[in-house]
């Protein structure tokens, strides 16, 4: 393939995949610009991380929901629980930080285990029971803080959420470890590139043009090392990044190269094909939701480290933001379709605009309206995309 | 007055980079049957969009003429207006509503906009005596078979006034005795001056109906043949559809029986949902090395039903009975596990059991046999391909590549997909339920040369099929089966479609 025809395929064939990212792109240029570049300034960027950390990986979970043909309500609810159970042993209690943070991952892994039970086994929507569970967790977590919230969490716990590593090789006006990291990343993101690329070849099959294939990760390295200069230049590294960028890696490995992704694309790409071939719905469902309580326990420990407490009403409508950054970022209605790396730049998008347009002082009821109507426009792009697939053949 | 009800006139119709249809001509005349013929992708659909209006007029080329003068229908409504209705394959009957709602659905028996259920449900059982079906016009359709709603279709079109009634593969999804009826009353219609076309796969039948036959082939008008002048013959047709002479509808093959492979012994299995509905009642077969053994039976005989129970109780309760693989009893409560034992089955409904449409050729034909893909749980997503394309050759699956929905492929090669996901789990029984339905001729004959592959490298190959000349044609044996039970089995050298159909019919209290 030469480097003209790559790129045409990249545009043209992939438009339904990389449209998500030339509007992520356009959205970023846009507030960039309408906020005189704000948007972009190192201490922005670091809160942007810092915000939306929690959003992210919920949607990392609830993607792989939503692939499986299911819906995830309680998310919300659960944040909130696992952060008061946390907020209890640590404030409460004086336990250490960490057992604060087990207990929330424990928590989140019981409530999956509960959901994924009633959804897989007995046979119930998960429309349904996680309808019942966003209830059912949220009048729990009012029982477990006894009505009033918590706080403040000690500084060893804050550092969780709003921590970050730097100053540990020094650096004149910037972090030097940051950068250090960021270029490390660089490189393992390029080898394993090459390695991918290395095994099409061995298997003879068409791999895109060298100078291509090295513009792309040349792209790539300067995003990433511009993104951390940036917050080389601000406080550093958070951790919250770092605990974001694990997961992200290695959900996408989940879903794209193992069998248990296999087999949620083939669940919810026909739930009676799935079973005819073998696999074992019932069990795949379960785990599905156990991972999605997990995912929500470790998003209930960020927001309490991060809002520095524990509060009945935490994660309120955290599961729409959840659920729409999965739909922007291509995932299907009706299950089958989606990718990790599409709901991070669905979520993205939301995180953007809703900073951009705070920085720009626009209205609370403002940033709902342009966030409802930026959903339904994605959806509704992609369903054209799709008929137009489907005509063109 | 012409003699022709409809005239087609040097029809054009281009898609995007396709000429699907090319001046194509078709002359129906007034009160006859007109049988059209051709492969699948021939164009017959197109053809039948174009006359009903579903393509309006201006994105063809060409002159319609309908009873004498010169149509431009811009919407499905003018042409039913006319009194050109067409009834598509998959029904379009809302399962919840009752008969008479379906009848008269977007047509409805209302005064000042509320439904005068009286007169509805009266007019409704005129129509249902009119095409001989004794239901109640109050029951929901979703409760009745699918050779009963399709001729709640013929009636719901009565209503219409319909002149010109279009038919797209009526008998498909039809057992023989329900499809027999469907013709008599075409046939009865058509004493009442209806003009019927009907698209068709099933030869027997234009032969025995039909009073012309057009016969389409690449988007292009091959010939009408008089059925009675011209004395045509199934493979009359069969030339003409397929450009060539098909000497042979099914490849030669000589088995070579080994030892038994699989048995099931007084197997037993009752309905999901009706407790003590008794649906397989103690049905025992066999099945050799290199041997392909046929499974014939009416529609609801539980030939289908039969098979997912064994293949990890995907179907019924209450399943009783024993499975031997090699003399020796094997357990096969789940899917996974039947498969472990080298067991495959290849649905009789591909859509919805077989594929996963809206994923690729690659990711089908690898899902049931992943293990084989993969290293604790880590799939090697080259191998895969490699897999997948070895497959697209030898099967010639007809694709450019293997990263193309199966969703957009054609019968063919969608049943050719099914087939490569079962052969790749490496069985050494192939059960598989109607592998040629819905399939083109030249598609059909492909399918047989791989069954044949198969048994000829030693795999036992069970095949349940409609089609008695089928069966007849590819099976060492056939096993008959009726109202659950095994009521016989013949060697091919004596059977004949009247020995089968008298045991496939045969009532419980002669058995035995």
């Amino acid at each position: 393939m030469t480097a003209v025809e790559g790129l045409r395929d990249i545009f043209t064939k992939n438009l339904r995949t990389s449209g998500i990212y030339i509007a992520f792109v356009a959205i970023i240029v846009l507030f960039a610009i309408l906020t005189d570049g704000v948007l972009l300034a190192p201490g922005n960027i670091t809160n942007i991380v810092l915000q939306y950390s929690y959003i992210l990986i919920l949607a990392i979970g609830m993607v792989i929901v939503i692939i499986g043909g299911h819906i995830d309500l309680s998310v919300g609810s659960v944040v909130a629980l696992t952060g008061a159970v946390s907020a209890i042993l640590v404030i409460k209690n004086g336990q250490p930080w960490w057992v604060g943070i087990l207990a929330a991952l424990v928590v989140g892994l019981l409530v999956g285990a509960w959901q994924g039970f009633w959804v897989a086994y007995v046979g119930i929507p998960a429309f349904i029971v996680t309808l019942a569970g966003m209830l059912l967790f949220r009048g729990l977590t009012y029982e477990v803080l006894n009505n009033i919230s918590l706080s403040p969490f000690p500084a060893s716990y804050q550092k969780v959420a709003g921590g970050f590593i730097n100053g540990l090789l020094g650096g004149d006006g910037y972090d030097a470890f940051t950068l250090i990291i960021a270029a490390i990343a660089i490189v393992g993101y390029a080898y394993s590139a090459w390695r991918s690329r290395m095994g099409r070849v061995r298997y003879q099959q068409s791999v895109e043009a060298l100078p291509l294939f090295i513009l792309k990760i040349v792209a790539i390295a300067v995003v990433v090392m511009a993104f951390a200069w940036q917050l080389a230049h601000s406080r550093g590294l958070p951790i919250v990044l770092i605990i974001l960028a694990v997961l992200i890696l290695a959900y996408n490995t989940v879903t794209t190269r193992t069998v248990f992704g296999r087999h949620v694309y083939a669940i919810g790409g026909n739930l009676n094909a799935a079973q005819l071939s073998g696999v074992k719905v019932k069990q795949v469902n379960f785990w599905i939701f156990v991972n999605m309580g997990f995912l929500a326990g470790v998003a209930g420990a960020i927001y309490s480290s991060r809002s520095n407490g524990a509060q009945p009403g935490a994660g309120n409508m955290f599961e729409l933001d959840a659920i729409a950054a999965c739909f922007i970022g291509g995932a299907s209605t009706t299950g089958g379709v989606g990718r990790v790396t599409g709901a991070m730049v669905g979520g993205l998008i939301m995180a953007v605009m809703s900073n951009g347009m705070q920085l720009m002082g626009v209205p609370q009821s403002t940033q709902q309206i342009v966030k409802g109507l930026v959903l339904l426009l994605a959806v509704a792009f992609d369903i054209y995309n799709k008929r137009r697939a489907g005509a063109a053949r | 007055m012409s003699d022709h009800i409809l005239e087609m006139h040097s029809i054009t119709k281009t898609f995007p980079g396709v000429k699907a249809l090319q001046d194509v001509n078709l002359n129906v005349k007034r009160g006859e049957i007109h049988a059209i013929c051709g492969e699948n992708g021939a164009g017959k659909s197109t053809l039948m969009k174009v006359l009903s209006g579903v393509y309006p007029h201006g994105t063809y080329d060409g002159e319609i003429r309908f009873d004498g003068e010169k149509v431009e229908f811009s919407s499905i409504n003018d042409s039913e207006e006319k009194g050109i209705v067409i009834i598509h394959q998959e029904l379009a009957l809302v399962p919840y509503l009752s008969v008479a709602e379906n009848i008269f659905l977007g047509n409805e028996r209302a005064r000042h906009g509320l439904v005068d259920w009286n007169r509805a449900n009266s007019e409704a059982a005129v129509l249902l005596a009119r095409v001989g079906l004794d239901e109640n016009p109050t029951t929901p359709i979703g409760q009745l078979g699918v050779g009963k709603q399709q001729l709640v279709e013929i009636a719901k079109a009565l209503s219409k006034k319909v002149k010109l009634l279009i038919l797209d593969e009526p008998t498909a999804a039809l057992n023989d005795s329900d499809s027999e009826h469907l013709l008599n009353l075409l046939r009865h219609l058509q004493g009442q001056g209806i003009t019927s076309i009907m698209i068709s796969h099933k030869l027997n039948e234009i032969a025995d109906i039909a009073n012309s036959t057009t016969i389409i082939r690449d988007g292009k008008t091959i010939e009408t043949l008089d059925m009675v002048e011209d004395k045509v013959t199934q493979d009359r047709i069969i030339k003409g559809m397929v450009g060539r002479d098909l000497e042979h509808r099914y490849p030669e093959h000589v088995s070579h029986i080994g030892e038994e492979v699989f048995r099931v012994e007084d197997w037993h299995v009752e309905h999901p949902t009706q407790p003590g509905r008794v649906v397989v009642d103690g049905a025992s077969f066999n099945v050799r090395a290199g041997e392909i053994v046929g499974i014939a039976g009416l529609m609801g005989a539980g030939r289908t039903e039969l098979a997912m129970s064994v293949f990890g109780r995907s179907y019924g309760r209450n399943v009783t009975g024993k499975v031997f693989l090699h003399g020796k009893e094997i357990k096969t409560r789940s899917v996974s596990e039947a498969i472990d034992h080298g067991l495959a089955y290849a649905t009789e409904d591909r859509k919805t059991y077989g594929l996963n449409l809206i994923e690729d050729i690659r990711r089908n034909i690898s899902s049931a046999a992943l293990g084989k893909l993969s290293k604790a749980g880590w799939v090697n997503g080259n191998e895969e391909i490699k897999v997948a394309e070895e497959y697209r050759r030898s099967m010639n699956i007809k694709s450019p590549t293997v990263m193309a929905l199966t969703g957009k492929l054609s019968g063919g090669n969608q049943q050719k997909v099914v087939l490569s996901k079962w052969i790749y789990t490496d069985p050494e029984v192939l059960i598989l339920d109607e592998p040629t339905r819905g399939i083109d001729v030249g598609a059909k004959y492909e399918i047989y040369t791989i069954i044949n592959k198969l048994a000829d490298a030693g795999k036992a190959v069970v095949v349940i099929s409609s089609e008695l000349p089928e069966l007849l044609g590819i099976c060492d044996r056939i096993y008959t089966l009726a109202f659950g039970r095994i009521t016989g089995v013949q060697e091919r050298a004596v059977a004949t479609p009247e020995s089968l159909m008298e045991l496939m019919t045969k009532e419980k209290e002669t058995v035995r």
